[in-house]
């Protein structure tokens, strides 16, 4: 058996899955300020009556890292940043104890200015007098050539707690971001630590010695081991976890959206074969661009319970959010109100819903019916445009080959597909006023901790290969080698495969067999210099892309 | 968190499969090592730089500016239609004022190819700023436009397509073209009759540096660009100043494009050349970028730059200063220039030879233009190539007078009559073009 359970905002979702199927779902209100308690208190829920031993895997999607990050509530950091030529790295600063040091690697990785040893001693003083135990050094292009990562963390090593080099965060090239993603994965890593370790104490305590997953941004799932040394990669899981529950439910070949329809917001994302449409680099939490992959999702200020106010003569909806609907206690009218009013829903107070309506349209000459139809269609409306946009957004990425440029792929999704609280509801108008057809992913109250439990291992490679300076490398991977210059593309995409599926094994997938491997890039370049070739600069890209784990491909 | 003072537009097309041939300078690996800089300085998540997807150009946007003989697509390749969609892009986003300003670093370049194109010359099939301006001009009205071209060699094409544009100027900085190709860009050539003094050639020393260039756009570039008051302001902007560059002789450096950048205030660059693939472009792109963006670049330095060992003689710096003073007087006797170039004609003739080097072919060109007061005038261009092609071809310029119309048409008339292999006619008011065979 396999649990699913995905912490949101109001209440946690959680799923257990027997044999393909659905054995039991429960709701648990989420307490944010013990989050441990609401886990503990879903798992045990969940498996009440069930034996220990039955249960093979646990899927975990939390907001604690989110939560920790954009609180504000994370520990204090030590970072070494070495730059060199370009933008000045103190501008961008991550947190307090941030020094900028000498020591430079070109874009080929080659080292143009050393480290300098005294410099870094010195601030290893300076940090540790201010009893800062975890760090994070990064470097420009230490995704070409991490010496420098590696000399600094030599020097100061023996002084700190755990300590993050940016290489082995991403082989993206991206600087910024590379400081950013150090900095949070070392940022949240003691209370990300805390938390899963306990979690899994008192499972051990209850018999229950099962692999425990952890669910990313990017609609995959690593160990939870794994996650001890990426803790970064465990935010904003919540959106993937949707998407992940309406995977099974898309049309196997071509394009989907997926909507989720929440109290607050809509979050939109795009299918395509039934794998997500990920972020180019990375997602964006507060004010941080990371190399965190994630899936691309956009989110609009339309949800069940968002605001709906009158604005000169105009209805408007949202994008805040003040309490729940009227038919259910609140102080203002929603659209979960109009759907009172329009009959769609009957399990709360219609008249205050009435009222709440008429509140809002008095001066537009409308009946709470035609107003709450109006609403209604509006909010489907804005939905599609925004869905809209983020085709456009889609489509519009730049690209840099003219094989890609005539090629011109276009995502043109015909099919929509519904999930989160009014889903049914939503699903007829959208289908009725747009040209999609429009599902509604079955069991979508719980779809998200269903597209936890089933999510499988993902993972990247980056690898270059350089055979003017003889190396071929991928330095997040923590692999490099001699290569003499008969090396070529096919060998380096063998090598990159290899260690990809070398990292799916050892960040949580349990089966070689099911390790679909797929090439996001690769790009060969002949070397010139003076009219000659001198070498080959060779760059290949790999991955595991997010889908279900093997055998419930095709789950429902 | 950074932002950018001027909100900046950017086309990155690297056509990493493309190349002239595989160990031509002009290879899939020219943008490779900036595109590794410019990700890696993280320049597209900064607050107001903005990236595009270039369009393609059409035919019509080729053939409003050149002449292609035998067609367009027998001189152009899909990266040609890119490299100068690219800069049409950009040139749109600016004029839609989607941004402030842009840069187009796109290959292949433009700025040695002609009116009339029967193959490539000095890496270039046709000239991306001039469709792109011309295209500005059709579609948003834009009249009078400054092209300032820094790139090392003179840009003889630019220069070839409005040498007799009254509303366009041209300004060549490069290397003295007794030194380098294509061997022209010489102060006497001023532009034609109709247009004397739009046409402005600041010839430089080789081993010319920082001090040298920025003394040029200070004391003689800025000037003229205040007196002639354009609408837009182009920047081909070639790199192939650098100290590094394996095809040229001169020292500048990524400070020195950076601030000839921020000097130059261009609302559009284009790139153009720069062949010191490793060494130079990463660092002189992304100091043109953040120029651009009006965000501090003072960081940005190659390798080992060490301004001292590059620095120009003073020999270099008097020379410079001279012709300064020539270059400028030039520009304000521009309107005798003029008279004294008309005198009493009523035609201009010019005949010469064009050699398209990258694909070795001979042109022998003769060129009428109707001496006009009111217009550009009608050119009449009667070219032949050794690859046996005669054709004839006509340009109308923007806001033609009747007379000069009326001229351009009696050419294309007759000239159906005669033993031409094509007859071509360019109606610019008209957005019009004609071909018969």
């Amino acid at each position: 058996m396999i649990i699913g359970l995905d912490v949101g905002g109001t209440h946690t979702d959680v799923v257990l899955l027997k044999d393909e199927t659905l054995a039991r779902e429960i709701k648990v209100p989420t307490d944010s300020s013990d989050l441990f308690k609401t886990v503990l208190t879903g798992l045990e829920k969940i498996t009440e009556g069930i034996e220990p031993e039955e249960i093979r895997r646990i899927v975990l999607s939390t907001t604690l890292t989110t939560n920790a990050i954009v609180q504000g509530k994370t520990q204090q950091v030590g970072m070494i940043v070495s730059g060199g030529p370009g933008i000045d790295p103190a501008l961008f600063q991550t947190n307090e104890h941030y020094f900028t040091v000498s020591g430079s690697i070109d874009h080929r990785g080659r080292e143009k200015e050393p480290v300098d040893e005294h410099e870094i001693l010195k601030i290893a003083d300076i940090l540790k007098k201010k009893e800062i135990r975890n760090i994070g050094i990064v470097g420009k292009f230490s995704a070409r050539n991490p010496a420098h990562e590696l000399k600094i963390y030599e020097i100061i090593k023996d002084s700190f707690g755990k300590i993050f080099l940016g290489h082995r965060i991403s082989g993206n090239l991206n600087f910024p971001r590379r400081i950013a993603t150090t900095y949070l994965n070392a940022a949240v890593r003691p209370i990300h630590k805390k938390f899963f370790e306990a979690v899994r104490k008192s499972l051990e305590e209850k018999g229950m010695s099962v692999p425990i997953h952890i669910l990313k941004a990017d609609g995959g799932t690593m160990s939870f081991e794994s996650s001890i040394d990426f803790p970064g990669q465990s935010i904003l899981s919540g959106p993937a976890a949707s998407v992940m529950g309406s995977i099974a439910f898309a049309s196997g070949e071509g394009e989907s959206l997926v909507l989720d329809i929440g109290g607050t917001t809509t979050d939109i994302a795009v299918l395509i074969n039934q794998a997500p449409v990920l972020e180019p680099l990375g997602i964006r939490l507060g004010g941080y661009k990371t190399l965190i992959r994630s899936l691309k999702t956009c989110s609009i200020g339309i949800g069940g319970d968002s605001v709906v106010r009158e604005k000169n003569g105009k209805l408007e909806i949202g994008p805040d959010r003040i309490g729940p609907a009227m038919a259910y206690g609140g102080s203002v009218p929603t659209p979960t109100d109009a759907l009172f009013v329009l009959g769609m829903v009957e399990n709360g107070d219609r008249e205050k819903a009435i009222k709440g309506i008429d509140s809002v349209v008095k001066g537009l000459g409308m009946s709470a019916q035609e107003a709450a139809s109006e609403i209604f269609d509006l909010s489907c409306r804005k939905i599609l445009a925004e869905a809209q946009d983020m085709i456009d957004r889609i489509n519009s990425k730049p690209v840099y080959t003219i094989h890609e440029m005539q090629e011109g792929r276009q995502v043109n999704p015909k099919k929509i597909l519904v999930l989160g609280g009014p889903a049914p509801y939503f699903a007829k108008r959208l289908e009725e006023i747009s040209d999609y057809s429009v599902g509604v992913v079955p069991r979508w109250a719980v779809a998200n901790a269903i597209g936890a439990a089933l999510a499988r291992t993902t993972c990247e490679v980056t690898l270059f290969a350089d055979t003017q300076l003889g190396i071929v490398a991928a330095p997040e991977e923590n692999f490099s080698e001699t290569v003499d210059k008969n090396f070529s593309k096919e060998k380096a995409v063998k090598k990159a495969d290899a260690l990809l599926r070398q990292k799916a094994l050892q960040t949580g997938a349990s089966d070689v067999d099911e390790i679909e491997t797929e090439i996001i890039e690769d790009l060969q370049f002949n070397m010139i210099q003076g009219f000659h070739t001198v070498g080959k600069n060779i760059r290949v890209k790999m991955q595991v892309k997010p889908g279900l784990i093997y055998g419930y491909d095709s789950y429902c | 968190m950074l932002t950018a003072k001027h909100k900046t537009g950017l086309v990155f097309f690297p056509a990493f499969d493309w190349a002239i041939s595989p160990t031509h300078p002009e290879r899939e690996e020219r943008l490779l090592y900036t595109q590794d800089q410019v990700f890696e300085e993280g320049l597209f998540d900064i607050e107001g730089i903005v990236e595009f997807k270039p369009d393609l150009v059409r035919v019509q946007d080729v053939e409003r500016v050149h002449f292609c003989v035998p067609d367009v697509w027998e001189v152009t390749t899909e990266s040609h239609f890119i490299s100068a969609g690219g800069a049409k892009t950009i040139g749109m986003a600016v004029l839609d004022k989607q941004i402030e300003r842009g840069f187009a670093l796109v290959r292949p370049p433009g700025h040695h190819a002609m009116r009339m194109v029967h193959g490539a010359r000095g890496f270039c099939n046709i000239n991306i700023e001039a469709i792109m301006i011309e295209f500005l001009r059709a579609a948003y009205g834009i009249d009078r436009v400054a092209i300032v071209d820094t790139d090392c060699h003179h840009g003889d094409g630019t220069q070839d397509i409005y040498w007799h544009d009254p509303d366009t100027l041209f300004i060549s900085i490069h290397q003295d073209g007794r030194t380098l190709y294509p061997g022209s860009g010489f102060m006497n050539e001023m532009g034609g009759p109709n247009a004397a003094g739009m046409t402005v050639n600041i010839p430089l020393p080789p081993n010319t540096s920082e001090e040298g260039f920025l003394y040029t756009v200070r004391n003689m570039v800025l000037p003229i660009l205040d007196d002639f008051q354009p609408d837009i302001i182009i920047n081909s902007a070639g790199q192939d100043n650098h100290y590094s560059d394996p095809l040229t002789n001169m020292n500048f450096s990524a400070q020195g494009y950076a601030d000839l950048t921020s000097l130059l205030k261009p609302d559009i660059a284009v790139l153009e050349g720069g062949y010191s693939i490793e060494s130079a472009l990463p660092y002189v792109n992304v100091g043109i970028i953040l120029a651009m963006a009006g965000i501090d670049y003072a960081g940005v330095k190659e390798p080992g730059y060490d301004p001292d060992s590059i620095r120009q003689t003073s020999d270099v710096t008097d020379y410079i200063e001279k012709k300064g003073e020539k270059v400028l007087g030039i520009w304000q006797q521009r309107e005798e220039i003029k008279a004294r170039l008309r005198g009493e004609k009523e035609f201009d003739e010019r005949t010469r030879r064009v050699y398209y080097d990258t694909d070795n072919i001979s042109e022998n060109q003769k060129e009428t233009v109707r001496i006009c007061s009111d217009c550009g005038g009608a050119i009449r261009i009667d070219s032949s190539s050794d690859t046996g092609k005669h054709v004839l071809a006509v340009h109308i310029p923007r806001k033609a007078c009747k007379k000069c119309r009326d001229v351009g048409y009696q050419w294309y008339d007759s000239a159906l009559g005669e033993n031409f292999d094509m007859v071509l006619l360019q109606d610019r008011d008209e957005d019009k073009y004609i071909k018969s065979c």
